[in-house]
C-alpha cells in the first residue's frame, strides 16, 4: 500500500485528482445553496420593492422555504408527454443545468482560487454559456407542443442576438487587458479614464446578460401570459426543477461573470487597499450579490419587452453601440500608448 | 426635439428614474399582514358563518315562525316544527346548506328573535361538502361557541337600527 501512495501514479495523477474533486465538490455546493438562496432572496426582495412581506412561514422569516420548496418539487411525479420525444425530453434540463454549473471552472473566486486556471478562460465560459441555448431548445423541440416550441424558438434567436454584442464588449475588455485568463483579466491594472470609458460598455453587458439569461424584462421563452410557461410548459418536478436551479446557477454565473470582467473581482472596491484585510472571497461574493440584486431589482421595475423591441435593441441599438465603441476604446489605446504590453 | 430624446434614452433617464423608485419603495412599509397568524380587523357587521343563539338560561331562542326560511333568496334555510311537550313552539329541523348560502344576511334581519345570526368567523373551510350542510346541532354549537362575540356585536349594532 505503502509503494502505491510513493508512486508516480499518486502523487502525480491520484492525488491531484483528488484534490480537484474536493475543490469541484466545493464549488457545486456552494453555487447549489447559493441558487437556493437566490430563489428565497429573489421571493424577498420582489416582496419588499411591491410592499408584501414575501414567505414567512416555513421557518424563521420563511429562511426554510427554499428547502420546502427543494422536497416538494423532488417528491412529485415527472410527468412525459406521450408525444414527446423522450430521451431527448430528459436529456434537456440535465444538460443545462450541468451547463450551468461546469462554467464555474474557470470563475476565479480569490487570488488562485481557481479550479482550472485556464489560459482561454473567456472563451471557454463564451462557449459554455451560448451552449446552455441548445438546452433551451432541445426541450422546446422535444417536448412536442406549440407553446414549448414557440418559447424555445424565441429564446434561441434572443440568446444569438444578444451573445454578439455581448462578444463585443468582452473584446474591449480583452483589448485593455491582453489576455484571455480571467485571473489576469481581474489583476492586469485599468487606468481610471479606461474605467470611465468602459462604463457604456458594462451598461451594454448589463441588458445583454439580462437577455442571456431570459431574465425579466426579457423573458419573452418563457413569458407566462402569452405562453404560458415557454420552453418549459410540459416540465413537472425534477425536470422543471433542473430548469430552475439552471436558470437561477446561469444568473450567478453571469454575475460573477460581470464581477471579473468589470467589477475587478475578489480586489477591495475602488482600489482602496485598506479594505484588502477583508479576504479577497468576501468581495467577490459581495459583488456577485450587488449584482444578483440588479437582477432582481429589474425584474421588479420593468414590464416585458415586445419580441419585435427585443430584436430591435439587440440588433440595431447594441450591436452599432459596441461596434463603435470597440473601435473608439482601440483608437484610444493606441494614440495614449495604453495598450497592454 | 429629436436631439433631446436621444439624448435622454442614451442616459437612460426613464430605467433609472424607475428603478430609483422601486428601490424607494423597498423601504416603505408593508401593506400586507401575514394573514394566519395576523387579522385584519372586522367590522360588528361583518356576515360569517351562521349561529342559532340561545336566551342566558339556556332556552334556544328561536320560535320555528320561518321568516328566514321565507326571505331566503338561495333557498338555503330548511325548517320544520312541531310543539314541544310543554307547549311552546320550537324547530324539530333546522338546516342550512352552506354551499347555497349568499351570506346576505336577510336572515338575521327578518329574523324577530335575533335567534339566527351571521357571526365573525368566516374561517371554516372544510374537505368535504357534506360537512357544509349544517343541521341544528351544529347552528347551536356555533352559537354556544361565539355567543359573547356575538352579543357585543349586537349591542355595538343596535344604536344604528
Amino acid at each position: 500500500m505503502t509503494e502505491f501512495f510513493a508512486s508516480p501514479l499518486w502523487t502525480d495523477y491520484g492525488w491531484p485528482g483528488l484534490i480537484m474533486v474536493g475543490q469541484i465538490a466545493a464549488m457545486m455546493g456552494v453555487v447549489i445553496f447559493a441558487v437556493a438562496y437566490l430563489t428565497y432572496a429573489e421571493r424577498k426582495v420582489l416582496g419588499a420593492m411591491q410592499r408584501r412581506q414575501g414567505p414567512m412561514t416555513v421557518g424563521p422569516f420563511g429562511l426554510l422555504q427554499p428547502i420546502a420548496d427543494g422536497v416538494k418539487l423532488l417528491s412529485k411525479e415527472t410527468i412525459v408527454p406521450s408525444q414527446a420525444n423522450k430521451p431527448v425530453f430528459l436529456l434537456a434540463p440535465i444538460m443545462l443545468f450541468t451547463l450551468a454549473l461546469v462554467a464555474w471552472a474557470v470563475i476565479p473566486v480569490n487570488a488562485k482560487w481557481v479550479i482550472a486556471d485556464i489560459n482561454v478562460g473567456v472563451l471557454y465560459l463564451f462557449a459554455i454559456s451560448s451552449m446552455g441555448v441548445y438546452g433551451i431548445i432541445m426541450a422546446g423541440w422535444a417536448s412536442n407542443s406549440k407553446y414549448a416550441f414557440l418559447g424555445g424558438l424565441r429564446s434561441a434567436s434572443q440568446m444569438v442576438s444578444y451573445e454578439v454584442s455581448m462578444g463585443l464588449v468582452i473584446v474591449t475588455i480583452l483589448l485593455c487587458v491582453g489576455s484571455l485568463n480571467l485571473s489576469d483579466i481581474v489583476t492586469v491594472p485599468r487606468p481610471v479614464w479606461v474605467q470611465i470609458m468602459l462604463l457604456p460598455m458594462f451598461v451594454v453587458f448589463l441588458v445583454s446578460i439580462l437577455a442571456e439569461t431570459n431574465r425579466a424584462p426579457f423573458d419573452l421563452p418563457e413569458g407566462e401570459s402569452e405562453l404560458s410557461g415557454g420552453f418549459m410548459v410540459e416540465y413537472s418536478a425534477m425536470t422543471f426543477a433542473l430548469f430552475f436551479l439552471g436558470e437561477y446557477a446561469n444568473m450567478i454565473l453571469m454575475s460573477a461573470m460581470a464581477t471579473v470582467l468589470f467589477l475587478g473581482g475578489w480586489l477591495p472596491p475602488f482600489g482602496i487597499d485598506a479594505l484588502a484585510v477583508v479576504p479577497g472571497v468576501v468581495w467577490f461574493s459581495l459583488k456577485v450579490c450587488a449584482m444578483l440584486f440588479f437582477f432582481i431589482w429589474a425584474r421588479a421595475t420593468f414590464p416585458r419587452y415586445r419580441y419585435d423591441q427585443l430584436m430591435r435593441l439587440g440588433w440595431k441599438v447594441f450591436l452599432p453601440f459596441s461596434l463603435i465603441w470597440v473601435v473608439l476604446m482601440a483608437g484610444l489605446l493606441m494614440t495614449f500608448d495604453a495598450l497592454p504590453k | 426635439m429629436a436631439f433631446d430624446q436621444v439624448a435622454r434614452s442614451f442616459m437612460l433617464s426613464e430605467i433609472v428614474k424607475g428603478m430609483a423608485l422601486t428601490f424607494k419603495y423597498m423601504f416603505k412599509p408593508r401593506v400586507t399582514i401575514n394573514y394566519p397568524y395576523e387579522k385584519g380587523p372586522l367590522s360588528p357587521r361583518f356576515r360569517g358563518e351562521h349561529a342559532l343563539r340561545r336566551y342566558p338560561n339556556g332556552e334556544e331562542r328561536c320560535i320555528a315562525c320561518k321568516l328566514c326560511e321565507a326571505i331566503c333568496p338561495a333557498l338555503a334555510i330548511t325548517i320544520e316544527a312541531e310543539p314541544r311537550e310543554d307547549g311552546s313552539r320550537r324547530t324539530t329541523r333546522y338546516d342550512i346548506d352552506m354551499t347555497k348560502c349568499i351570506y346576505c344576511g336577510l336572515c338575521q334581519e327578518a329574523c324577530p328573535v335575533d335567534a339566527i345570526v351571521e357571526g365573525p368567523n368566516f374561517e371554516f373551510a372544510t374537505e368535504t361538502r357534506e360537512e357544509l350542510f349544517y343541521n341544528k346541532e351544529r347552528l347551536l354549537a356555533n352559537g354556544d361557541r361565539w355567543e359573547a362575540q356575538l352579543a357585543a356585536n349586537l349591542a355595538k349594532d343596535a344604536p344604528y337600527r
